[in-house]
């Protein structure tokens, strides 16, 4: 696949536009899933992955062929997420620390979900209920969560995709789990 | 959480799939031992295999187009140039076409100048050939830019191009004869009719040619 892919980025080097169509075909779907689980939204979703694909094609010139193209296409992705999450999120961070303290973060001091009676559970759809609570994540956690879990990447791909160094990520993955188990052990 | 922050680094290093063997053993030991440890592992598990568990969705059927719609427009360069590698015969047809027209019409506007086939009973008077009476012209002739009398006998095509057959009546020699064809040719369409007829009828030598000049080498 890869080879392939190589090849159609030498010919959408050299102008030829067609060639692009088919390196959009191939990773139509993950960008995708990687924007809806970021955003929650499958029509921001399709908005910021057709953005990346654009943003992709645009800067093809600086992408480094000795690189997987996905990685650096999951970069590009991630990055218009975080900054449309950004944009539009509230200036509090539940994970920031709360200052005077050590260690203790908005977390402990938001009440755990109470649990939701039987019946109503079974009314919503658990997908739903799940894309929601990963949508409360907070963007640091979110990005790491998803990759890792839902696009099943490696954790040395997740660093060079985020552009950060292995022990971050692990961290926030870390955090990331914790939260989610706060979060979903009641679903 | 009474135990140790310890088991919780070893639980995830474990979901890492980065635990040591010592601490794997530690681990597990703790976990049989420990219910609210069990539980805490067993919560992180679960939501784990919920967030993997949420189906994987696809794009919209039109997302490609839409992005392909999205892009900046590409140089013309390379779109003639995508054109002409999927259409070569079309390609091929029309430069030849091309070439042809050329190359006619400027031996068109170049041969303005008298000139007429050479046989050696031909008279030619000013701009006008004669073939007189009484002779018997062997082979075709061709008359350029000249008028041409024809009162003896012609055995062979005449071809009178930009100009002009002298005879009483048209095509019919009044005095004298034609066995072959009498053409006139004094448009430029008719021109390269005419040019293009006669280099059909010369391609069949220049492949022959190719081909001898090929078992040569």
């Amino acid at each position: 696949m890869e080879t392939i892919v190589k090849h159609r980025i030498k010919q959408v080097i050299k102008g030829d536009q067609n060639a692009y169509g088919e390196i959009v075909e191939v990773y139509k779907d993950k960008v995708f899933q990687l924007c809806y689980r970021m955003l929650g939204n499958r029509h921001e979703a399709e908005d910021i992955a057709q953005e990346a694909f654009i943003r992709a094609y645009i800067n093809i010139n600086s992408f480094n062929q000795n690189l997987k193209f996905s990685t650096w296409l999951y970069r590009i992705a991630t990055n218009l997420c975080i900054d449309r999450i950004r944009k539009k999120k509230p200036d509090y961070f539940l994970d920031a620390e709360v200052p005077g303290t050590e260690g203790l973060t908005m977390y402990s001091q938001v009440p755990s979900e109470t649990p939701l009676p039987e019946d109503e559970v079974e009314s919503i759809e658990l997908q739903d209920a799940i894309q929601k609570e990963i949508s409360k994540l907070p963007d640091k956690y979110r990005s790491v969560i998803v990759l890792k879990y839902i696009e099943e990447l490696s954790l040395n791909e997740i660093s060079e995709i985020l552009d950060l160094p292995l022990g971050t990520v692990k961290t926030r993955i870390h955090r990331g789990r914790e939260a989610l188990r706060q979060q979903l052990r009641h679903v | 959480m009474k135990c140790s922050e310890q088991i919780i680094d070893y639980m995830h290093e474990y979901l890492d799939e980065e635990i040591s063997e010592e601490h794997e053993k530690i681990l597990r030991e703790h976990l049989q031992s420990c219910s609210d440890c069990q539980e805490y592992f067993r919560e992180l598990n679960k939501s784990i295999a919920l967030v993997q568990s949420t189906s994987h969705i696809q794009a919209p059927d039109d997302f490609t187009s839409k992005v392909m719609a999205g892009l900046p427009k590409e140089k013309k360069k390379t779109e003639i140039q995508r054109w002409l590698r999927s259409h070569p015969l079309l390609t091929a047809a029309s430069l030849f076409l091309a070439l042809m027209t050329g190359s006619i019409l400027s031996t068109w506007n170049e041969e303005h100048q008298f000139s007429v086939s050479k046989q050696p009973n031909l008279i030619v008077q000013n701009d006008t050939v004669i073939v007189p009476e009484g002779e018997v012209v062997k082979g075709d002739v061709v008359v350029r830019n000249g008028k041409v009398k024809i009162e003896g006998e012609v055995q062979g095509n005449v071809t009178v191009i930009n100009g002009e057959l002298i005879n009483g009546e048209k095509y019919m020699a009044s005095a004298g004869n034609v066995t072959g064809e009498i053409t006139e040719v004094n448009e430029v369409f008719e021109w390269i009719w005419y040019h293009i007829k006669k280099t059909a009828k010369n391609t069949a030598d220049l492949f022959e040619n190719d081909e001898k000049e090929q078992s040569f080498q």
